[in-house]
């Protein structure tokens, strides 16, 4: 690789995998639970965490000598914050029915733990180009996992993929419904993505062992 | 070993200074992009009031406004007067749309009389009775705007919400929810009624328009208890001036 060293190549790819931020690192549940009914907002808060977790991983690296460690945490804090309110206001004012529909996801992007996990974890220690690189890569870690839930979450639940729907007509009956098919409403509600959350940690560690602790 | 970063006076510094760079700087971004976004809201305002009286670019089953360069010509054409209901009085005024619900209902709480505005829309020599509306969702605000015949049959609605839960609340603004309105009745046996929001109304295609009910969306309780509230109590202030309009 030109211009990726071997190491540098494994921040993007580890977290992809066998680091990845919700699945082993267990960081970011929480919107992983909350936004996960539909394919749409997945896609839309990954694509947003993807901004703030890289740019923000640069800004706190670049500070890193200057910031006092007794207040590191809150000015983590305020870095987040004020990201997103300028995307906020960008977006208001040149993508107006964009910023609408991104409206819910503003504050989930502020408390979601891993942008201050990597921030505290990783920025804090690093270079510019590695915490760019690992900001990348957790989001996109992320939001594999976000769009998957969101995947069998809204093709189970509502028979809909980005609101279109795929497996025919659940009141006029048509398509699968013809056949007697129903629609989970389960899949709509919130503990069913923790569940799909923890079948795709078992399958993950079921393909590669060395995920699985020893006790 | 302690650095130099780790002082008590460097920490109150440092505080300090970040505040006020981050503080100047949102500050100089939002006034600087105030205008855009107010002129955004308020065509936003123009859009929704079309789109309860049926004025949009619908296609099968998604929901589109006018477009942002013909909003304010077809407003124009299509709306015929703005009136704002205060008390008994009511009286036209152009600028009718640019009242602020949520200010109105704060002054209602302090015993203020409350400006009810109401938008008067005219297609194919048919008339249009458009009043907004506010409420609580679950998380945040919700809102929209229903517009209405003579007699108080719904004949369009639009509802939007400021953070509703991603497919469940939020749906309130899709169509399959925003359609079902049109044809229901506000009154049963004469009294004002609203329309209730039902998860027990055995009427999913919503074929029957008197019963007062639409079918409610699974996983949305709240939200929905939340538009059927805002209705209730915001339409009913709305219903001397219909009656008025009989005797006249």
């Amino acid at each position: 690789m030109g211009l990726l060293s071997k190491k540098d190549t494994k921040l993007i790819t580890d977290p992809f995998a066998d680091n990845n931020p919700i699945t082993i690192q267990v960081l970011g549940i929480c919107s992983a639970l909350a936004i996960t009914a539909e394919l749409k907002a997945s896609i839309v808060m990954s694509i947003s965490v993807l901004f703030v977790l890289g740019v923000g991983n640069v800004v706190i690296s670049l500070m890193r000598n200057i910031i006092p460690s007794k207040i590191r945490i809150i000015v983590q804090l305020i870095v987040v914050a004020t990201l997103v309110i300028i995307v906020d206001l960008v977006l208001k004012a040149f993508a107006y029915e964009l910023s609408k529909t991104l409206g819910a996801f503003i504050g989930l992007i502020i408390t979601n733990c891993i942008i201050m996990g990597r921030f505290e974890a990783f920025a804090l220690g690093n270079g510019p180009w590695r915490s760019f690189l690992d900001g990348i890569g957790n989001a996109v870690g992320y939001g594999v996992i976000l769009i998957i839930v969101g995947f069998f979450r809204e093709l189970l639940g509502a028979g809909t993929l980005l609101g279109i729907p795929v497996l025919g007509d659940p009141i006029e009956k048509t398509g699968l419904y013809a056949y007697g098919y129903e629609n989970n409403g389960f899949m709509i509600m919130p503990p069913m993505a923790l569940i799909l959350v923890g079948l795709i940690i078992w399958v993950q560690r079921s393909r590669n062992k060395a995920l699985i602790e020893e006790h | 070993m302690s650095k130099k970063t780790d002082g008590n006076v460097y920490t109150v510094v440092f505080a300090v200074g970040m505040v006020l760079v981050v503080g100047a700087l949102l500050a100089f971004l939002a006034s600087f992009f105030k205008s855009t976004i107010d002129e955004n809201k308020r065509i936003e305002k123009q859009q929704n009031i079309l789109y309860a009286m049926g004025i949009n670019e619908n296609g099968e089953g998604d929901v589109k406004f006018v477009s942002k360069n013909v909003v304010g010509d077809l407003f124009e054409k299509y709306i015929t007067q703005q009136l704002v209901i205060q008390g008994d009085d009511v009286t036209p005024n152009d600028k009718a749309y640019m009242i602020n619900i949520k200010k109105e209902q704060a002054l209602a709480k302090e015993g203020e009389k409350r400006r009810f505005p109401l938008f008067i829309g005219k297609k194919d020599e048919k008339k249009f009775y458009i009043a907004p509306i506010r409420g609580k969702g679950l998380w945040d605000a919700i809102w929209g705007y229903i517009a209405m015949d003579e007699n108080m049959v719904v004949q369009g609605a639009y509802f939007d919400h400021k953070v509703e839960t991603a497919g469940l609340g939020a749906n309130i603004k899709l169509r399959f929810f925003m359609d079902d309105f049109k044809g229901e009745h506000l009154f049963k046996e004469g009294e004002f009624v609203g329309i209730e929001v039902s998860k027990s109304n055995n009427d999913p295609k919503n074929d029957d328009k008197m019963d007062n009910e639409v079918d409610a969306i699974a996983g949305a309780t709240i939200t929905g208890n939340g538009v059927s509230a805002m209705i209730k109590t915001e339409l009913r202030n709305y219903v001397p001036y219909f009656e008025n309009l009989k005797i006249n």
